[in-house]
């Protein structure tokens, strides 16, 4: 089966085999995580160095943070850069409907640490830097603890120290150039680029942000190879991916499938759907509303999702009821981006707060005349202008909203009428109470 | 290589100096933010390109090279 792998002595443990790679039963502490995946590579050499490189290239893992850009390619551009690196292992998670970082960073810290040690290495990093989102205790205390355990005599097999740092809890805190901003000491706000991370990064060094899945399975290539790797998912998006699946179905939570899965599948998984689906918003906030008749011809798959004209993203799929008005809750999900705005744009500042104002004012049913016909201009008028791709969720998700949606729309706009009579609020959003608006 | 607008909008404040500048290529919205048309500038229009450049108080516009595919 993984005929390609590095050779491997007899009392090493056997690889996994299918799914689950990332979440099977917790390990105990670090002792145990070793004793489960078995010695982590060196890689020092130079040769070692550009074989990883390679290996991930050719394994086609795609980063899990959500944009999924190969993460072979990233891991190259810094490598190019020379020696003292950093490295950034991203759990910032910002979406507020995705949890499968969280859960994959107190599940096995110790996969997403070893990810960051031989990235490190590869790209010739002299730090570690793991982001989590700083509100979220169990998080941060898992990761400290994983730190903890290997910082003692014998405990890494890591020369590059690891510490972590939790950034704000905000919308785009996450995205990397404004994780950079704020490891630099600034606001955790998306700054202008280029320059890029991987060009000028954390003081100024070419910087590695790599999503903490995606490191997790840089661990597992390292280790049991490419054709491994390459046993579960398609040859072209290889692997398992961790997905967050909540709305109307049995057992919503955060579940490692593998790559390919027809989604029909995906939706048995997870106990099933407990409600008549009207759509299914795949990608959170940042993606976009498929109509239920096109999912079942879907597998779980970036190019798959592409193809029907939506975005896998991080991962998140919400089943959305047909007793849910889309209208009512696109607009929940407008105003929250709106308030999301890091303020720094014009077109992001003013255009989302416009268009969240009037599509709030169609689901109330209050909407003046030409009102989606205002919304629509202003969707095409603020995609790609901002330093952040925010202004881009925002018309990704409404724009798919207005399709799938269309006569619920018209009917709101055209006739002050509503279909639905549950009000009750269905996608998950934070509460205004306790949000963190700080950017510091 | 073919010559491409690009707005910084953190440093652009809407002045709106480049649509008076070039109007051929850039408009601005609701909000007074200016909304460059997509794609190279044309040789003929980049003595008008590089005079908005000029012309934004805010240095929010530049022009950059980019390599054709």
């Amino acid at each position: 089966m993984s005929t390609g792998a590095p050779s491997r002595a007899a009392t090493d443990p056997t690889p996994p085999t299918g799914v689950p790679r990332l979440l099977g039963p917790a390990p105990a502490g670090f002792a145990d995580h070793c004793a489960r995946y078995g010695p982590l590579p060196t890689v020092r050499s130079r040769s070692e160095r550009a074989a990883l490189v390679e290996a991930v290239e050719r394994s086609t893992l795609l980063g899990r943070g959500g944009a999924g850009f190969p993460a072979g390619r990233k891991l190259r551009s810094v490598a190019e850069r020379g020696r003292h690196t950093i490295v950034v292992a991203n759990g910032a998670e910002g979406e507020p409907a995705s949890h499968k970082d969280a859960v994959l960073l107190t599940h096995a810290p110790h996969l997403v640490i070893d990810g960051a040690i031989v990235a490190a290495r590869a790209v010739r990093a002299d730090e570690i830097i793991v982001v989590v989102d700083r509100e979220n205790a169990a998080v941060c205390a898992a990761v400290d603890s994983a730190i903890a355990q290997r910082s003692g005599p014998g405990g890494g097999h890591s020369d590059v120290p690891v510490r972590r740092v939790g950034v704000p809890s905000r919308y785009v805190a996450g995205e990397e150039s404004a994780v950079v901003n704020f490891l630099n000491g600034g606001p955790a706000k998306p700054i202008s680029v280029p320059p890029r991370p991987y060009e000028r990064g954390v003081r100024g060094r070419p910087t590695l942000v790599q999503n903490v899945e995606t490191l997790a399975h840089i661990a597992l290539i390292a280790r049991y190879g490419v054709d491994w790797f390459q046993t579960v998912g398609p040859l072209d998006e290889s692997g398992s991916m961790l997905v967050t699946v909540n709305g109307a179905v049995a057992r919503p939570g955060v579940y490692e499938l593998a790559l390919g899965m027809p989604m029909p599948d995906v939706l048995a998984a997870v106990g099933g759907t407990t409600d008549d689906m009207s759509a299914l918003l795949a990608g959170g906030y940042f993606g976009n509303w498929i109509p239920a008749p096109a999912v079942t011809g879907l597998v779980l798959s970036r190019r798959s999702f592409a193809a029907a004209g939506g975005s896998l993203g991080c991962g998140m799929l919400h089943v959305f009821p047909s007793r849910a008005c889309g209208v009512r809750e696109s607009a929940r999900v407008a105003r929250y981006l709106a308030e999301e705005t890091a303020g720094q744009c014009g077109p992001c500042v003013h255009g989302l707060s416009a268009i969240a104002g009037t599509v709030e004012t169609i689901a109330r049913r209050k909407a003046p005349r030409g009102a989606l016909r205002d919304v629509r201009r202003w969707l095409q008028d603020v995609a790609h202008r901002g330093a952040c791709n925010l202004p881009d969720a925002a018309v990704g998700f409404l724009t798919s909203a207005l399709t799938v949606f269309a006569d619920e729309f018209e009917l709101h706009e055209r006739h002050g009428r509503c279909t639905h009579r549950d009000t009750a609020p269905v996608l998950p959003l934070p509460d205004r109470a306790d949000r963190d608006w700080s950017w510091r | 290589m073919s010559q491409h607008l690009r707005v910084d909008f953190i440093k652009c404040d809407g002045h709106g100096v480049c649509a008076e500048l070039f109007p051929e290529r850039i408009r601005l919205d609701d909000w007074g933010y200016p909304i460059v048309e997509p794609g190279p500038v044309p040789s003929a229009l980049l003595t008008h390109a590089r005079r908005a450049v000029v012309g934004c108080p805010a240095l929010a516009l530049t022009i950059a090279k980019v390599a054709d595919r």
